[in-house]
C-alpha cells in the first residue's frame, strides 16, 4: 500500500498527510465543494442545499453512477475500459419494463432476470476482451451501439411504463419505519448510529493490528480527524434524512455494495491479483494468476452492475425509454478518473471512485439549483475531470 | 591533453537514500573513461546528472565542461554541448525506420518540411561511420539488438557528439556483436570522440578503457590508469574487500530424481512450421545445481519456459515427472502446483509488478499462503516480507518500498523471494546474475547454494560460462534446439562447452 510506505518511510504529521495528499484531499474537496453550494445555494437562491429532500434527491439521482463505478474501477485497474454500461443500462431497464409491464411478471422475478441478463451481456464482451484479445475499446464500442440497437428494438421506439409500486420502490422506496414513529424514522437513526459505530470500530481495530504486527499506524491526530469529518458528515445526512422519509432503498444498496466492494479489492486474494494484472500482465500470468480469466470476469460483474442501475434509473423514471443511460458511461469513467484511478492501470481506490462520483453528483446537483445552463455545467465537468487528473499526473511527478 | 569534464563533489540525495555522496570524476579529452561500481553504486545516477535528466540546481557540487560550469535545465541543454547518452533501454521508435529514427527530433527540414532525398543521403553516410549495412528505410523493431544498438551510437554522431555516454552498452549483446560495439569505440575514440563506458565485464573495460573509475556507494572510490587496471584490483575496490573465490564453496550431495524432462518438443508460437525444441530431456536431483548452457537462440530460455506452465510455444509434446510422478504443467498455476518454478531472466517485463511495493511483489506467487478463504491478512503478509528481507538482505528502506526503485540486485532477490515463498521443489534460474555486479552475484551464488543444501533442485540457464562451472555439478549443453551433450562438473570446461557446440553444428551440416 503507497499509504503505508508513506507511514514507514516519512515520520510526522506532514509527511504521511504528503503520502495522503490525494486520499484526504479528496475528501476535503468534497465537503468544500458542499460548503460552496451551500452558500452560494443560500445566498443566491434562498434555498437550503444540505435540505432533507435535497439530500435525499442526490442519493437518488447519483446512484446509477456510484454502482457502475464501482465496476468501472475494476475494469479500469484491470488496464481495460467499458464503453457499453450507458446502453446496457437502457436495455436492461427495456427488459425489466417489457417483462413488468408487458408480460406481468412479479418484481422478485424480473430483478434476478434482468441481474441475470446483465452477467450474459458483461460475459459476451468479456470472452472477446479475455480470450481473444481483442481491445476493449472496441469490443465495448461495438457493444454500445449493439444495445443500444436492441434497446430501440425491443421498446419500439416507444416509451414503456408505467411500473407497478413494488418495481418503483427500487429506487424511490424508503426503509419503513420498524418503530413506528414515523419522524423522524428511527430505524434510520439506528442504522446510522450503528454504521457510525461500525466504522470507528472497524478503524481501531485495523490501528491495534496494525500495531500488533509492527506497522506504524498512521497519526492519531489524523485518524481522529478523517474519522471526525466522516462520522459527522454520516450522522448528519442520516439524520437529515431521517427528519424526511427516511433511509432510501438506493442509500442502503450503495453502501453495502461500497463496503463489499471496498473489501474485496483491498483484503482478498482475487482483487489484489486483478491489481497485479493491471500492473504488470506478463508478470501476474508468471506468477501463476489467471489472468484471461480475471480480465472475463471483471466484465462480468460491470455487466451485472450496468443491469443493476439500469432497473433503478428505470424504477426512478417510471417508465423505460430508448434514450435511458445515453451518455452514463461519461459519467461513470469520469467518476472514475476523478477518483484517482491510473489511466494505465494497476492503481485506483473504491473509496476515492465514491467520493469522486460524490463530486460529479453534488456539482451537477448544485449548478442545476442555481440554474446554470447545462451548456456551462458540462465545460465545467469537463474542467474538474482534466484537472484532476492533472492534479495525479503533477503529484506523479514530482 | 586537456581536460573536457570536470564534476566536482557531487551529491544527489532521494527520499530515503543518498545515491551520489560527493563524487569527483575527471574525464580528459579524447579518452575512453570506464565506470565501475555495484549496482545501486550511483553510477547510473551520476550520468543522469551528467546528461541533464537531473537539471543544475537539483544535485550539489559543480559540473566543468569545457572550461566553463555547466548548468543544464534539461537534456536537450546537455546535447546542444555535445553530451549524449545512450540509455541501457534503448530510446528507438521500433516501428520508424532507422532514418526517421536517427533525425528524430533534429530532422532535415527548413520550415518544417522534411527533405527526405537528403536525409537518406546523412543516413547513408552515418550508418558507413559506425559499420552497419542497412538500407535507411529499413524498420528498426525488425533489427536486432546489436544493430539497434549501433543505430543509437549514429543518432548521438547525428548531433555532433563531444561526450558520449554508453550505459552498458553491451548488456544484451551477443559476444561478436559486442566486439563490433568495441571496436566501433575505439575508433570514435580516434576520431576524437571522448567516451565514458559504464560495464560489468571487466573484459570489456580492460580493453577500450584508458582509464577507470570505481564508485562504491555513492563515492568515489579510486581512479585507475590503464596499467593500473587489474581484475583483482576493480573487484577489490568495487566491493571493498578481497575476493579471493568468485563463487561460494558447497558440499554437494545430490540425491534422488526430482524432476525429469523427456521427449520435450516445441513449436514457435507464431511461425508455423518452426521448431524451437527438438526432443531435449534433462533431470535434477535433490541438491543438485544443474547448468544449461549454450549460445544465444540455443532455445534455453524456451525450453525453460515452456516447461513451467506452456508459458512459451505451441504444439507442446513431451513429458514432465516430479519425483517420478508424471505431472502436467500446461498452466502456470499446474506447474506451480507441481512444485516448480521459473524465474526470469527479464525481471522487469517479466518477474515485477514495478509500482506495487517489495511486499505485494514477494506474495504475488504465493497469495493463498497469507491469506485465510481468499481473505488476505495484511500483517502477515509483512511479516513475510521482512522474514525474506532479512534472509536476503534486500537493501531497502522499508518493504512498501516500490520495487522499481530498487538496484537491479535487489530486484532480483526481490524475484526470489517471490519464488521462495511460493516453496518450490524445483527452481530454473534464468541468467540469474544478468546485470548484476560482482558483490550481489556473490550473493545470489551463495543463496543458490542454500537452496541446493535445502533439498530442492536447482537449474541454471546462463550465457556466463564462468559461473556455469563455477556453479553447476552438472552441465547440459544446448544448441538449436536440442541438448546436445553432457558434462560432470570434473569434465566441464569452456573449450569441452564450446567444442561440442561446434561439433554439432558442423555434423548438421554434413
Amino acid at each position: 500500500m503507497a499509504d503505508q510506505a508513506a507511514n514507514a518511510g516519512g515520520k510526522g504529521i506532514g509527511a504521511h498527510l504528503g503520502g495522503h495528499l490525494r486520499e484526504n484531499g479528496m475528501i476535503l474537496a468534497l465537503v468544500a465543494i458542499v460548503l460552496f453550494f451551500t452558500v452560494i445555494v443560500r445566498v443566491t437562491q434562498g434555498v437550503d442545499f444540505l435540505s432533507a429532500q435535497n439530500i435525499t434527491n442526490l442519493f437518488l439521482q447519483n446512484s446509477y453512477v456510484i454502482i457502475m463505478a464501482l465496476g468501472m474501477l475494476l475494469v479500469i485497474v484491470a488496464g481495460h475500459i467499458d464503453l457499453s454500461v450507458g446502453s446496457v443500462v437502457g436495455f436492461t431497464g427495456a427488459v425489466a419494463a417489457v417483462l413488468t409491464v408487458n408480460m406481468g411478471w412479479p418484481v422478485y422475478a424480473v430483478v434476478p432476470t434482468c441481474l441475470f441478463v446483465g452477467l450474459l451481456i458483461g460475459a459476451a464482451q468479456g470472452y472477446w476482451v479475455a480470450y481473444w484479445r481483442i481491445p476493449s475499446f472496441i469490443v465495448t464500442l461495438a457493444g454500445m451501439l449493439v444495445f443500444r440497437g436492441l434497446t430501440l428494438w425491443l421498446l419500439d421506439g416507444q416509451n414503456v411504463g408505467p411500473f407497478p409500486k413494488s418495481f418503483q420502490s427500487l429506487s424511490t422506496g424508503f426503509i419503513p419505519d420498524a418503530f413506528g414513529v414515523g419522524k423522524p424514522n428511527i430505524t434510520a437513526l439506528v442504522l446510522i448510529a450503528l454504521a457510525s459505530v461500525a466504522i470507528l470500530w472497524m478503524g481501531l481495530r485495523a490501528r491495534a493490528r496494525d500495531q500488533q504486527f509492527g506497522i506504524t499506524p498512521e497519526p492519531m491526530v489524523v485518524f481522529a480527524i478523517r474519522n471526525f469529518v466522516v462520522v459527522a458528515a454520516l450522522m448528519f445526512v442520516g439524520y437529515k434524512l431521517a427528519s424526511f422519509r427516511g433511509l432510501p432503498n438506493v442509500v442502503v444498496v450503495l453502501a453495502v455494495l461500497t463496503v463489499l466492494y471496498a473489501f474485496f479489492t483491498e483484503t482478498t486474494t482475487t482483487g489484489r491479483r486483478i491489481y497485479a494484472l493491471g500492473g504488470n500482465e506478463k508478470a501476474a500470468r508468471l506468477s501463476g494468476i489467471n489472468t484471461d480469466r480475471l480480465v472475463f470476469l471483471t466484465f462480468c460483474n460491470m455487466g451485472v452492475l450496468a443491469s443493476l442501475a439500469g432497473m433503478i434509473v428505470a424504477a426512478r423514471l417510471n417508465s423505460s425509454t430508448p434514450k435511458a443511460g445515453v451518455g452514463f458511461e461519461l459519467d461513470v469513467i469520469a467518476a472514475v478518473f476523478i477518483g484517482g484511478a491510473s489511466m494505465t492501470g494497476g492503481s485506483g481506490k473504491i473509496i476515492g471512485v465514491v467520493v469522486g462520483a460524490l463530486i460529479m453528483g453534488v456539482m451537477n446537483n448544485g449548478m442545476s439549483i442555481m440554474g446554470i445552463g447545462i451548456d456551462y455545467q458540462q465545460v465545467i465537468k469537463g474542467l474538474v475531470l482534466l484537472a484532476a487528473v492533472i492534479f495525479d499526473v503533477y503529484n506523479k511527478n514530482k | 591533453m586537456a581536460t573536457l569534464l570536470e564534476m566536482r563533489g557531487i551529491s544527489k540525495v532521494f527520499p530515503g537514500v543518498r545515491a551520489l555522496d560527493h563524487v569527483d570524476l575527471t574525464v580528459e579529452q579524447g579518452e575512453i573513461h570506464a565506470i565501475c561500481g555495484e549496482n545501486g553504486a550511483g553510477k547510473s545516477t551520476l550520468m543522469k546528472v551528467l546528461s541533464g535528466v537531473y537539471p543544475f540546481g537539483s544535485y550539489e557540487g559543480e559540473i566543468h565542461y569545457d572550461g566553463a560550469l555547466l548548468t543544464n535545465r534539461g537534456i536537450r541543454d546537455s546535447e546542444a554541448k555535445g553530451i549524449i547518452i545512450i540509455h541501457q533501454e534503448l530510446a528507438l521508435v521500433p516501428l520508424l525506420s532507422i532514418a526517421e529514427n536517427l533525425f528524430l527530433g533534429n530532422e532535415v527540414a527548413s520550415k518544417g518540411v522534411i527533405n527526405w532525398p537528403l536525409a537518406f543521403q546523412k543516413t547513408e553516410g552515418l550508418l558507413r561511420k559506425v559499420g552497419l549495412d542497412e538500407a535507411p528505410t529499413a524498420v528498426v523493431g525488425k533489427l536486432g539488438v546489436g544493430k539497434q544498438q549501433l543505430i543509437e551510437i549514429a543518432k548521438a554522431l547525428a548531433k555532433d557528439v563531444r561526450l558520449l555516454i554508453l550505459d552498458e552498452p553491451t548488456a544484451a549483446l551477443q559476444e561478436n556483436d559486442s566486439q563490433k560495439l568495441l571496436d566501433l569505440m575505439l575508433e570514435l575514440k580516434a576520431q576524437g570522440v571522448t567516451q565514458i563506458i559504464i560495464s560489468h565485464k571487466l573484459n570489456e573495460i580492460g580493453r577500450v578503457a584508458d582509464r577507470i573509475t570505481i564508485l562504491r556507494d555513492g563515492a568515489t572510490v579510486s581512479t585507475l590508469r590503464k596499467e593500473e587496471i587489474s581484475e583483482e584490483r576493480i573487484i577489490r575496490d568495487m566491493v571493498g574487500r578481497d575476493m579471493a573465490h568468485r563463487y561460494p564453496e558447497r558440499d554437494s550431495n545430490p540425491g534422488e530424481v526430482l524432476l525429469e524432462v523427456e521427449g520435450w518438443n516445441v513449436w514457435h508460437p507464431e511461425q508455423t512450421g518452426r521448431q524451437m525444441i527438438r526432443d531435449a530431456g534433462f533431470h535434477v536431483r535433490k541438491g543438485e545445481i544443474v547448468g544449461i548452457a549454450g549460445l544465444m537462440g540455443a532455445g534455453r530460455t524456451e525450453l525453460a519456459m515452456s516447461i513451467f506452465g506452456h508459458a512459451y510455444g505451441r504444439n507442446i509434446s513431451g513429458r514432465v515427472r516430479m519425483g517420478g510422478r508424471v505431472v502436467d504443467t500446461s498452466s502456470v498455476t499446474k506447474a506451480i502446483a507441481a512444485g516448480l518454478a521459473y524465474v526470469t531472466e527479464d525481471r522487469k517485463q517479466l518477474g515485477l509488478v514495478l509500482d506495487e511495493p517489495i511486499v505485494k511483489n514477494i506474495t504475488l506467487a504465493n497469495l493463498a499462503g497469507v491469506a485465510t478463504r481468499g481473505v488476505l491478512s495484511r500483517g502477515r503478509e509483512q511479516q513475510v516480507a521482512e522474514e525474506y528481507r532479512r534472509a536476503m538482505s534486500i537493501r531497502t528502506p522499508s518493504v512498501f518500498q516500490k520495487v522499481v526503485n530498487l538496484s537491479g540486485g535487489n530486484q532480483q532477490k526481490v524475484v526470489l523471494s517471490k519464488w521462495l515463498f511460493a516453496d518450490p521443489q524445483v527452481l530454473i534460474l534464468d541468467e540469474p546474475t544478468r546485470g548484476i555486479d560482482v558483490g550481489a552475484k556473490f550473493e545470489i551464488y551463495t543463496i543458490m547454494n542454500e537452496l541446493a543444501a535445502q533439498g530442492r533442485g536447482v537449474v541454471m540457464v546462463s550465457s556466463e560460462m564462468p559461473e556455469l562451472l563455477g556453479m553447476c555439478d552438472r552441465i547440459y549443453v544446448m544448441n538449436e534446439g536440442r541438448i546436445v551433450g553432457e558434462l560432470s562438473r570434473a569434465e566441464a570446461s569452456q573449450e569441452r562447452i564450446m567444442s561440442m557446440i561446434l561439433n554439432d553444428g558442423k555434423a548438421r551440416v554434413a
